[in-house]
Order: structure tokens, then sequence, then C-alpha cells
């Protein structure tokens, strides 16, 4: 058993909690509300009015302050919450469009292509994630979509591993048997028959994955790879506004719970997910 | 048993090749001009872009560039830093690497001394409150990112109530310690966390299953027992270091500069700033490879845990 199927073992049993589903999925819904919204936000967010600089919370017109430019913390926050779901959610499901196209081929096949596959993925793997896209990301300069890009590619080994593991469990089973003996093609069996019994796993993967990728692209961002100076980014938000953090601490505290409430609300619901899939497999 | 340690020290070894190999790539494959990128901020004369030239060999071919930077490497030499002019090595063994080390190390500490304990008791106290408050605190601790958490609490604990120093890494070990409480506290959060989750989870499981069962009808005592299954229940928790160690060591050069310390995170930061690019190839090698081999040491470990691998029998 791999470390990362303990981990993902652990996560699905914690108590069921109602209460925490209902405001995680509240929440969810007014992320995904702000990152709508936010396009529209921009220019009204990115606007600066040097003379109305760092702003105490609660300052007319400003709830949560400004920063050392004198744009509104409140609005550049919310403005901010694309580049923080945006980018994750494509990670997530490119990396699980990868992990599904390998895996299965790696797991159902086997022979020379799983060998190479299996090597390529434990070298991606011995790579840490975050020191690997710190010093790409940064050598090669890019912005933010080639980080979202390359952190596909560090995401994606985990996924092929899991769902590899999981293929080669379905593999000999007599559904499996009577499809050959009905000679349908290798491909139908794989992405028809297979893929949809190891579909629950695979959801849950993915929600879990879209936490990890919003931590890593929040740290990256907030150590200046892949994003630009001056754009809305809660990472950004955070380097920017830690040198004003006496003056105006929400510039800082506001996009850092978002970000510790997003992850926290986004697991809640990938467990609860997943442990629903998982009932219906079992019935 | 040998076998299986002769192919683990085989993977190690290839892993460490491919990082080494990524590692020297790096220069060759950044777009600009590496002579350029290599003089930095100097005044660019012939003389000096010869010199460049002489000094990385980069008129050789690059097999034997490789093999003269792998064995410089191995001695010790990881270039000279464009930005400080200082070789990289020295630079690191000044106070950055200890720094990170013992900011690491203290972290894990604190989060094996309490988690561990604090898993095992969520696992014999389902569904209490105790079992509650933990799994809560550990769902925060594994979905949130290291430095949010550390803002919060140099925020809460720095600023709010000035209990801890807002940044810097003091003087003397006494005041060393005091000044890498806070961050330490901030990184084992997000590791005690992922230990104490595998904990409760493989004791459940193990406290579920026959043996344990066997135990007490025999009539061992509650602590003995716990004892048994705890040894079992070792297996995952060491299995999954690598996972942790990964992160452990990602959460530190983010929650470093939090809190302004001059660690390898500080250092990475500007190397990737400056485009520093040999003090890049130095730090990315001595982080990676320090990962690749403590991972190692962990495979070892989990050998030496399970019989069953131990004698060599089951497990494909």
């Amino acid at each position: 058993m791999t470390a990362t199927t303990v981990v993902i073992e652990s996560v699905g049993i914690q108590p069921r909690r109602r209460l925490a589903v209902i405001v995680s999925i509240v929440i969810v819904a007014l992320l995904v509300v702000a990152v709508v919204a936010s396009p529209f936000l921009q220019d009204a967010a990115l606007h600066q009015d040097i003379l109305s600089a760092s702003l105490s919370p609660g300052a007319e017109g400003h709830p949560l302050g400004t920063d050392q430019l004198g744009r509104d913390v409140l609005l550049l926050t919310i403005a901010g919450t694309a580049s923080a779901i945006v980018g994750p959610v494509v990670i997530a499901v490119g990396s699980m469009l990868l992990g599904i196209l390998f895996g299965t081929l790696s797991g159902y096949r086997g022979g020379l292509l799983d060998g190479t596959v299996g090597r390529v993925t434990d070298i991606l793997l011995a790579l840490p994630v975050l020191l690997a896209a710190i010093v790409i990301g940064g050598v090669f300069g890019g912005g933010y979509w080639s980080v979202a890009a390359l952190l596909v590619v560090l995401f994606c080994p985990t996924d092929i591993r899991i769902i590899r593991s999981a293929v080669i469990e379905q593999a000999p089973r007599p559904y499996v048997e009577a499809a050959q003996m009905l000679s349908l093609s290798r491909r139908r069996i794989m992405f028809g028959h297979i893929l949809p019994n190891v579909r629950s796993l695979v959801i849950t993967n993915m929600l879990l994955n879209v936490g990890f990728a919003m931590v890593t692209l929040s740290s990256l961002s907030y150590l200046g790879v892949g994003v630009r100076p001056g754009s809305a980014d809660w990472g950004r938000q955070i380097s920017d506004g830690r040198e004003i953090m006496f003056t105006n601490p929400a510039a800082v505290l506001a996009p850092a719970l978002l970000l510790i409430i997003a992850t926290c609300a986004i697991t809640v619901l990938g467990d609860w997910v997943g442990d629903r899939l998982a009932g219906d497999d079992e019935a | 048993m040998a076998w299986l340690l002769g192919q683990r020290l085989v993977g190690i070894v290839l892993v460490l090749f491919v990082i080494s190999v990524l590692t020297f790539s790096l220069p060759h494959l950044a777009p600009g001009d590496l002579v350029r990128t290599l003089i930095g901020n100097r005044q660019v004369t012939p003389q000096l872009q010869e010199q460049i030239r002489a000094q990385y060999h980069l008129d050789d071919s690059l097999p034997v560039q490789y093999w003269d930077w792998l064995t410089n490497a191995l001695h010790g030499d990881l270039g000279t830093s464009v930005q400080l002019q200082q070789p990289v090595s020295a630079v690191l063994a000044d106070r950055r690497l200890p720094l990170t080390v013992a900011l690491a190390l203290l972290a894990f500490v604190v989060a094996v001394v309490t988690c561990i304990p604090l898993g095992v008791f969520a696992a014999l106290r389902q569904r209490t409150a105790l079992d509650t408050v933990s799994t809560t605190v550990a769902l925060v601790g594994l979905s949130a990112p290291p430095f949010t958490i550390a803002l919060a609490l140099l925020y809460a604990l720095a600023y709010y109530v000035p209990i801890f120093p807002v940044y810097g890494s003091g003087h003397g070990a006494l005041d060393v310690l005091y000044h890498l409480l806070l961050p330490a506290a901030a990184l084992a959060a997000g590791v005690g966390a992922m230990l104490m989750r595998i904990t409760r989870t493989a004791m459940i499981r193990e406290l579920d299953s026959d043996y344990v069962l066997a135990a007490r009808g025999r009539g061992l005592s509650g602590r003995a027992v716990i004892g048994l299954a705890l040894r079992n229940a070792a297996i995952p928790i060491v299995t999954s270091a690598g996972l942790v160690l990964t992160f452990l060591i990602s959460g530190t050069i983010v929650v470093e500069t939090i809190f302004s310390l001059p660690g390898l995170g500080q250092v990475l930061q500007n190397a990737v700033q400056y485009k520093d690019l040999p003090m890049l190839q130095g730090v990315t090698l001595v982080i990676a490879a320090a990962i690749a081999v403590i991972a190692m040491v962990a495979d070892l470990i989990y050998l030496g845990l399970d019989p069953r691998v131990r004698s060599g029998r089951a497990r494909s």
C-alpha cells in the first residue's frame, strides 16, 4: 500500500457531520459566485488611490481598509477568488484525465507500457512537487497557466498510480472476463466497463487534488512564481500585505483566512462525496 | 531480504542520478544566454565572458560538463553564487542549512510527540468530544496551506498578543529556540494532522483485528494490547514518512519566509528572483537529495518493522 492511499483512506473516516457538509456547500457556492463575479470586479479592485493608502478596516467606503497602493482590500480579495479557484480546478481535472488515460492503459495492458509508465511515475514521485514547481517555474518564468500546466504534470503520477492499482484489482473480475469473451475491443473494456467501476475513487481523488492544488498554487504565488505583480491573487496579497500588517492586518488576514476556509470546505466536501460514492459501490 | 535491500539501493541511486541530471540541465535549458546569466550584474567584457566559459567549462561537451559538475558537487563545490559572488556551499553551510534543518526537526519532533499519542487516543475513544475536536483540528492542519496557518499564528501570538518575536532567528541556542517555536508550531500543525489521521486509522484497523480479540480473550492488560496494536499500526505510519517529509520540507521553505528566517527557503526565493542559477542548483540538489535519502531510510525502517518483509516472504 502506498502512502497516498493511506491518507486518502484516512481522510474518509471522520465522523459524518451534516452541519460541516452544509456549511461547506454554502462556502463553495459563495466561492463559485465570487469566481463568476471576479472578472467584472477586476477594474474596480485594481484601482489604485495613493491618497488613501494603508487605511485600517472600517474606513469610510472600505470595510476592510486598503493596501499600500490604496486598493480596497475587500474588492481585491473577492476579485482574487478566480485566481485561487479556477487554476486548481483545471489542475485537478487535467491531472485526473492523464491519470485515467495512463493509469487504465498501464493497469489493464501491462507489459512494456506498464513498465515505462511505472518507472517515469516513480521518478516524478521522488521530486517534491512544491520544490520542483518553484525551481522550474522560477527559471522558465511563464505566467499563471504555464505554472498550472507544470502542476498538472507534477500531480498526475499520484493519479496514475491510484487508478492503475484500482484497474489491476478490477481486471480479473468476472464482468471483465465476460466482456473479453464477447470479444469487445480493449478500449471498450477499459473505458466502458472498468472505468465506471473505479469512478468513486477517481472522483474522490480529483476533489482532494483541488485542495492540494490550491495549497500549492497559492504557496507559489505567495513566493512570486506564476503571478504578475499587481494582479488580484490571494498569495500575492499576502506577500504584499505583510509589510503593512501593523496598519491594516486585514490586508493579510482576509486572503489568508479565506484560503484556510476554502481549502477546509473543499476537503470536507471531498470526504463527503467520497463516502457517498463508496457507499454506492458497495450496494 | 538482501535482494530487497539491493533493489532499494539501486532505486535510490537511480533517483539521485535523475535529480542530478535535472539539476545540472537547469541552466542549459533556462531561457536567455547562459554566459550573460552567469555574469549577472557585473560589467560584460569579452575577458569576463572568456573567464566564465573557462570557469564553467562551457566549451566542453555536455556529458563532460555533467561529469565535472557532479564530481565537484560531490566534493562540496557547488559553484559560485552570481548574486553574492561567494561559493554556494559556503553560503548554504553558514547558518542557512542548519537553520532549516533545526526548524524542520523541531516541527517534526513537536508533531510526533503530540500527534501520534493523540491519534492513538482518538482511536481508543472514537466518537467522543476529544475525537471530534482532534479530527476537526486535523482537518484544518491537513487542508490549509502551512503559510496561512503560520500567518494566523503570527498575527495572534506575535502582533495581537505579543508573546513571540515577529521575525528573525535570534542569537544563542535558547534565543534561537524561542524564535523557532512559533514557525515550528505552524509547520507541526500540518505534519501532525497527517500523522494523527494515519495513526488513528491504522489503530482503528488494528484494534478491530482478530489478534487483538485473541489477546484480549487471553486476558492481556489493556496496555499490552495497545502495545501490540501500535507495533502493527507503526507500519503505515512509517510508510507514510516520505509523504510527511515532503510536506514538512515544502512547508519549511514557505513558512520560513513568513517569519523572515534566513534559511534555505529565503535563499531559494532570492535565487529565483535574481535568476542566480548556481545558487538555485545548489539549493535544489541539497533539498532533493536530502528528501530522497531520508525517504530511503524510512523505507529501510519499514523493512525492519515488517517481519514478513524481513524474512523475504509474502508481499509482491
